[in-house]
């Protein structure tokens, strides 16, 4: 088929180099389609390790407790990201519904970022504290029991399976390994902070008639859930955050 | 086909079994990822279709939807191409028929076991990065494989100028590597659950610059590279302009790279790289149009056999979603519209009418021209292909319609602030329910979509069969070289 290239009328001094230097060495056109690739990636992803042309840090975020972790990995296993975003946008109509914009520190723990891309159902970067325990409860088992017309699917399986703490260790482990700043003091701990934060969930939800355990994969889901957005929510207005 | 492409010197001893091996996986996997596609659909229109079961509920299914047709079904489909259509280009026998295999049933085993694994939840949540880091191991594996095999044959290669599909398989083969093992940098915490070492908006930047350009370079580039070679063999007319190839191909693969960030506008990802990625993603639309028109021009004089060769209608109509989709992917770049269009159904109607309109259609011309080819015989029904066509083309529309109209909706809806200066909306779930008629359109779209690939698979399988019942006795016919 390369006949189909002669009858192109006069050649430029481009395609004579390129049939030349390039379409004749499978090797030098490798290498050029290589760095052609790699520069753009270069450019806008190494600067995100420099002081002043990377996200945005804060000192008033903190990790994810080990219950927390817990319930983010099963937020992860069920693609709840897939329906639903974790990004307040800055715009009026969206800090009006949600809250405060999200801000760059709020997800500096994040491994994976969870930012979602589509919107089947709301945002919930600042679904913290907006809902009693037990409407979560309520929810998974259920959606169109606390919100009639809902097209979310049931997630009854979380109220009876249960998280096995030697899981969360490995996890917690993982993440400090990558970066995030887990004490020593705080790893040792995961078996005893998994219990600590949960029975409080399972009595607000006995208080409700809802009989669990502290151990169940809904009890984690709730704590996950129950803290998306806090920290923002109790900093930024003192920053008076939504006029910036 | 005529005498082009015909010479006089003896036909090379072409590996075509492997390509075979590729078309049979193609069409099983396709099958399989479009009717995942529409089961989704359904979930969405009709919330007890997820069965109330975990590994059937939409989160799961979702991301076992996506893999399947890109990784399953585009993917096999570039490797038949690729396969078929380099060893024609280079006048070579693939460099070694034992990484062939390899790469064919490495590539297939890594599609079961994401078809069970996803299922189960096992995710590392990154859109089409989902697969757990141990699968990601093996597709690494496969994928430097497909590379020795591939940069073997070019240095074997009996031609001395290597032609214009072959680049683009190059920057596929190339950048999907890089891609592939950068987004999947990862520190283990058991055999099925991995943490990444970026955080944040770096990580999401990091799943972004994959994300957008698995687009680039998985669904476009190869596909491109299609184009090149079965567009002008079917067509029996030599390729429109050779300077505008070199300058699209520079362009787009240096320009492509750039775009992820357009997926992170009104993010608090830092303003400069927000910036950079709508600006980059704008000026994408020069170098994608320039293959667009250069595979439409290649058609020049030939048009009137748009009538009558349902191959030619497939592949002009792809080539025209090509060009519908690139337009529109840099207007919902521009930061104002992509605040409305994020997060709606817009997208996704943006993504299908690239993945349905181009990738599907560009995949059933291609097959119907090869498959024939392939076991030395005619296409059993060519008027089931133009049905084919048609089911397909009408499905297109009514999905991507669908999903325009109800995006604007839901999208100018959550913005719209009354003149007391609160939401006019204030309940989000209104803005869901009242999508739910579009959700059955796109239910129908996607039902006549998978109907034509129903009737594609019977085609080309009675093609096949009659060929085998008929080519006992007989040898086959040679294959015209390129």
């Amino acid at each position: 088929m390369t006949k189909n290239d002669q009858n192109q009328g006069s050649e430029k001094a481009y395609t004579h180099f390129h049939r030349r230097v390039l379409e004749a060495r499978g090797g030098v056109f490798a290498v050029a389609t290589t760095i052609a690739i790699l520069i753009g990636g270069i450019v806008e992803i190494v600067p995100m390790y420099t002081a002043g042309a990377g996200p945005e840090r804060g000192d008033w975020v903190t990790p994810y407790t080990p219950l927390e972790v817990a319930g983010r990995d099963i937020y992860i296993r069920e693609g709840c990201y897939l329906c639903h975003s974790q990004w307040v946008r800055p715009m009026r109509a969206e800090v009006l519904r949600y809250g405060e914009w999200t801000r760059a520190p709020e997800y500096q723990f994040d491994r994976p970022f969870l930012l979602g891309s589509r919107r089947m159902g709301p945002d919930l970067q600042r679904v913290g504290q907006k809902y009693p325990d037990a409407w979560h409860y309520e929810h998974m088992r259920d959606p169109r029991s606390v919100s009639p017309g809902s097209i979310m699917p049931p997630y009854p399986w979380l109220l009876t399976a249960t998280v096995d703490p030697e899981d969360i260790l490995a996890s917690v482990r993982a993440l400090k390994k990558s970066g995030v700043p887990y004490t020593d003091a705080e790893v040792e701990g995961v078996a005893a902070s998994l219990a600590a934060q949960g029975q409080p969930i399972a009595t607000s939800l006995a208080g409700a008639n809802l009989e669990t355990t502290a151990d169940t994969e809904i009890v984690a889901l709730i704590a996950y859930l129950q803290r998306l957005g806090r920290e923002g929510k109790a900093y930024l207005p003192s920053q008076q955050g939504g006029g910036e | 086909m005529s005498q082009v492409g015909t010479t006089a010197v003896p036909t090379p001893n072409y590996d075509d079994d492997i390509v075979r091996k590729f078309f049979g996986a193609t069409v099983l996997w396709g099958a399989v990822g479009m009717l995942v596609g529409v089961i989704i659909a359904l979930q969405i229109a009709w919330w007890p279709a997820n069965l109330g079961l975990p590994w059937t509920t939409f989160g799961r299914l979702r991301p076992l939807h996506t893999n399947a047709v890109i990784f399953a079904f585009a993917g096999n489909i570039c490797f038949t191409g690729i396969y078929y259509s380099m060893q024609r280009l280079l006048k070579v026998r693939m460099y070694s028929d034992l990484l062939s295999k390899l790469h064919f049933w490495g590539w297939q085993a890594i599609i079961v076991a994401a078809a069970i694994t996803l299922p189960l939840g096992m995710t590392q949540s990154k859109e089409y990065a989902e697969l757990i880091w141990p699968i990601d191991i093996a597709i690494t594996l496969v994928w430097v494989i497909f590379g020795w095999n591939f940069f073997g044959t070019i240095a074997i290669r009996k031609v001395k100028h290597i032609y214009v599909a072959i680049w683009f398989y190059m920057s596929f083969v190339i950048t999907i590597a890089v891609l592939h093992i950068v987004n999947s940098l990862v520190i283990p915490a058991t055999l099925f659950r991995s943490y990444p070492i970026f955080a944040g908006l770096t990580d999401g930047l990091v799943q972004w610059w994959y994300g957008h350009n698995a687009v680039g370079f998985f669904l476009t580039t190869p596909f491109l590279g299609l184009m090149y070679y079965f567009l002008p063999r079917a067509a029996n007319r030599p390729v429109y302009s050779y300077r505008l190839s070199i300058i699209h191909f520079w362009g787009l693969v240096f320009l492509y790279i750039w775009a992820g960030p357009h997926h992170l506008l009104y993010s608090a990802l830092p303003d400069w790289a927000q910036t950079v990625g709508m600006v980059f993603s704008i000026v994408l639309l020069a170098p994608s149009w320039g293959g667009m028109l250069n595979g439409l021009l290649t058609l020049r004089g030939a048009w009137d056999r748009l009538r009558t060769d349902p191959i030619l209608k497939f592949m002009v109509v792809a080539v025209s979603f090509y060009g519908m989709s690139t337009f529109e992917g840099p207007m919902m770049s521009i930061r104002a519209v992509n605040g409305l269009a994020h997060f709606t159904n817009w997208v996704i109607g943006h993504v299908h009418s690239g993945a349905l309109g181009w990738v599907g259609m560009m995949s059933f011309g291609t097959l119907y021209w090869l498959v024939p080819k392939l076991w030395h015989r005619e296409l059993a029904y060519p008027k089931m292909a133009t049905q084919h066509f048609w089911l397909a083309t009408i499905g297109i529309v009514l999905y991507t319609v669908s999903m325009w109209v109800a995006g604007l909706m839901e999208g100018l809806q959550w913005r719209a602030v009354n003149e007391a200066g609160q939401l006019a909306n204030p309940i989000f779930l209104d803005t869901v329910t009242q999508l739910l008629p579009y959700y059955w359109i796109r239910v129908l779209g996607g039902t006549l979509y998978l109907t034509g690939m129903v009737l594609f698979i019977f085609n080309l399988l009675k093609t096949i069969k009659e060929s085998g019942a008929a080519a006992s006795g007989e040898a086959p016919t040679p294959v015209p070289a390129v």
